[in-house]
């Protein structure tokens, strides 16, 4: 077991207040932990992805998913295209505008607590796509916690990520993205100006 | 008699218009016969009914603004099965005029006329869907005229309700108690971004409709704003299931409007990238169709080859999926020492993996139950659609281009090509493990007598020189520096050229105006011509087959909605 994956225990027990013989079998065959960082070992540890393929980074998505790279060792295998099952959305692949509605309704319908995974340089900015149908990156739209790298990402980098979001995880790390996101496309307009760097009028 | 004089005795024959109105001539080694437009229906009638050009390949506009006598292009291309003969139709149009539509002379015009309304807003009249296609129902203005900026993005709030094709001949009946289904675009099946909307009669699909364009990420637009070389990564993310093809067919077209020929040792590293992509195609969709039918071993023991594949890719150039390997004028460097070798060594193992893969599938009952006599379609009726590739040759025609129109030398390799009967989705996987075999049988055959010389052509106006020499001394210096500031430049002109992807015709028709950028770049996606015919296969049949035929159709979004 790695340092990261540990348990931080709380030390803070005075062992002078228990029996001497019970102390001894206290210290060989329990854990004392917070709750909280019990918790967090267990979602960090088993985080169900919803795939959210789009493009070519789906396929190294799925590379990461094969026998080589083998996501299960993560215990992130368990693959569910169900949002009320998922708690990782893994977004692989070029968001365009018209799939930007879509991408929110999922994320929407994903319980919490819930996390995304920007895979890839389009997902993150629209990549090299400066073009009139890609949504710049799916942070527009949804709050994003890991970013990827790459076009598309090694499977490596994808691991890496996965293992940067256990860690937040772990650590309980502040997500002020995630708490201050709201649903840009609510249909109350005005909401709908603020959400964004720039005031998204549909002129043709 | 040249084929021009051909077509031009064949016209007076039989076509009787008034011929002085049309413009035959030779371009770039094409056929193209200029018309006015009340000319080209009863043109392309002619032509399909006596010119034995039974395929109509693509249908696209482009857009001159400046230009009298009409701004907007319509381009139609022609494919003769008989004799591997192409014809160019291109027709002008002014702003607001209307052309008839050819879908009923070919039904597989329709998506693509749809898609030049979209694009370019050319009215079709007749057509009975003339709705956009690629972008989101909420665009205003037509993206890929010229004054159009690339980088205005317009948001988009919401997805369409179900909605089906208006069809003349439907007939509602109340008394039915239909349920409608909507499947994606985020499904497990639909295999990124397709969306599959039906309406079912129990378990029977009465009718069905899809929508595209959740992945069109305007490659055409960006093809535009790009130097020649610059536009090869963007062909990496057409078909990313097999990229190293479609650099292989950018790059044949621009060259061959450059009119160079690469050299024999980058034909030969073209050929192995080629078919090893095709082998790795073949194993995404027989791999995915599976997993969608149940069975998840077949994606899990058939990706261990695919990784074996990735590994040579890595050797060759540092990517795995995307390589962008081919350059205009060659490749973009040479092969490593011992990579051949690598080559003929993976090879062995992937045969192994493909004879696997047949013990496990091809005498499976269930798999044969799922996929016999399903999605089944006549050769007649592929050809209307525009099928290419294996699915038109499970259909059984054979049609190969490496066959009838071979390029790189596959003329003089000893590979077959396969042919089904039936046109199901059962015979389509076998025609895919059987290409497989034959792709690696090329591969052995090249890998073993590479030709020895240069890996790319060494003219100064069109490829850069190498690393050392721009540092090493002033000559090479100033070439990269003059080259880089000009730009690869071919002649104003304007050319079609197709390779045979791993999913079928995969066209490049390119317009130069002899600047640093293409004019106008049209890709003819093989995926694309297919499936426009899903809605018409699945109605009728069974709801867990609508999954069959998806998955057996390779449908790569990329490609799909460019």
């Amino acid at each position: 077991m790695s340092e990261e994956n540990t348990l931080k225990i709380n030390a803070s027990i005075d062992p002078k207040g228990m029996l001497p013989e019970s102390n001894s079998l206290l210290e060989s065959s329990v854990l004392t932990t917070k709750l909280d960082d019990f918790i967090a070992w267990g979602r960090k540890n088993s985080l169900w992805p919803l795939p959210y393929g789009t493009a070519c980074c789906g396929i190294e998505m799925m590379s990461v998913m094969g026998p080589r790279y083998d996501l299960a060792r993560f215990g992130a295998e368990v693959v569910r295209f169900s949002p009320r099952q998922a708690d990782l959305l893994l977004v692989a692949g070029t968001i365009t505008e018209k799939m930007a509605p879509i991408l929110v309704h999922i994320y929407e319908q994903m319980l919490e607590p819930k996390y995304v995974i920007s895979m890839g340089a389009c997902a993150s900015s629209g990549g090299f796509y400066r073009a009139y149908h890609v949504l710049q990156g799916c942070d527009k739209v949804i709050p994003v916690d890991v970013y990827v790298p790459g076009c598309p990402p090694t499977p490596e980098a994808v691991l890496d990520g996965i293992m940067a979001l256990q860690k937040m995880i772990q650590e309980g790390a502040p997500r002020p993205w995630k708490e201050n996101w709201k649903n840009p496309f609510e249909h109350t307009l005005p909401e709908i100006e603020g959400a964004f760097d720039e005031p998204r009028g549909f002129h043709g | 008699m040249s084929t021009i004089d051909h077509l031009k005795d064949h016209l007076k024959q039989g076509f009787n218009q008034d011929l002085e109105k049309l413009k035959i001539y030779q371009s770039f080694g094409n056929d193209v016969i200029e018309a006015p437009k009340e000319f080209v229906h009863p043109l392309l009638k002619f032509l399909k009914s006596h010119g034995h050009f039974d395929f109509l390949m693509d249908v696209c506009g482009a857009d001159y603004p400046e230009r009298e006598g009409g701004r907007f292009d319509v381009v139609y291309h022609l494919f003769s099965s008989k004799n591997a003969r192409r014809l160019r139709v291109k027709a002008r149009l002014h702003q607001g005029e209307k052309i008839p539509t050819v879908t009923d002379i070919w039904r597989g015009a329709d998506w693509f006329e749809r898609e030049a309304y979209d694009m370019f807003g050319i009215i079709f009249e007749g057509h009975n869907n003339l709705r956009r296609l690629l972008t989101h129902h909420q665009f205003k203005g037509h993206p890929l005229r010229k004054d159009y900026e690339a980088d205005h993005q317009q948001h988009c709030d919401s997805a369409l309700p179900i909605h089906f094709d208006y069809d003349p001949n439907y007939i509602e009946d109340p008394n039915k108690d239909l349920v409608p289904l909507n499947i994606g675009p985020s499904h497990p099946a639909t295999h990124g971004t397709l969306r599959v909307m039906a309406e079912l009669d129990g378990e029977t699909v009465h009718r069905a409709n899809v929508e595209l364009g959740y992945l069109h990420r305007c490659f055409e637009k960006m093809a535009e704003t790009h130097a020649y070389n610059q536009v090869i990564p963007y062909t990496d993310r057409l078909n990313y299931c097999s990229a190293p093809i479609n650099n292989v067919g950018y790059c044949k077209t621009v060259e061959k409007l450059l009119g160079v020929e690469i050299p024999p040792k980058a034909q030969a590293m073209r050929i192995i990238l080629s078919e090893l992509s095709r082998v790795i195609d073949h194993i995404v969709c027989i791999g995915a169709n599976a997993v969608d039918l149940g069975a998840l071993t077949g994606f899990f023991h058939l990706f261990t080859y695919r990784e074996m594949v990735y590994t040579l890719f890595e050797k060759l150039c540092g990517a795995r999926l995307t390589v962008s390997l081919t350059r205009v004028g060659g490749m973009a460097q040479d092969a490593p020492p011992g990579w051949f070798d690598d080559v003929l060594e993976t090879c062995k193992k992937i045969r192994e993996g493909v004879d696997q893969l047949e013990t496990l599938l091809s005498g499976n009952k269930i798999w044969i139950e799922r996929t016999r006599g399903v999605g089944a379609i006549s050769a007649e009726e592929a050809i209307q659609w525009g099928y290419t590739g294996p699915l038109l040759r499970a259909a059984g025609v054979s049609l190969d281009l490496r066959k009838v129109d071979p390029y790189y030398g596959y003329e003089t390799l000893d590979f077959d090509v396969p042919v089904g009967s039936n046109g199901d989705c059962y015979d389509r996987y076998l025609v895919r493990v059987e290409e497989m075999k034959n792709s690696l049988k090329i591969i052995e055959q090249v890998a073993k007598n590479v030709p020895s010389g240069d890996y790319t052509i060494r003219d100064k106006s069109i490829v850069l020189p190498e690393k050392k020499d721009v540092y090493g001394n002033i000559e090479g210096l100033m070439n990269h520096f003059m080259l880089v500031i000009k730009g690869l430049r071919p002649p104003a002109g304007e050319i079609y050229d197709a390779t045979e992807a791993a999913n079928g015709e995969l066209g490049f028709y390119l317009v130069s105006d002899g600047s640093a950028q293409p004019y106008r770049l049209k890709v003819r996606p093989p995926c694309f011509a297919i499936y426009q015919s899903f809605p018409k296969q699945i109605t009728g049949g069974l709801v867990a087959d609508v999954i069959t035929v998806l998955g057996s159709m390779n449908l790569i979004a990329g490609e799909l909605d460019r």
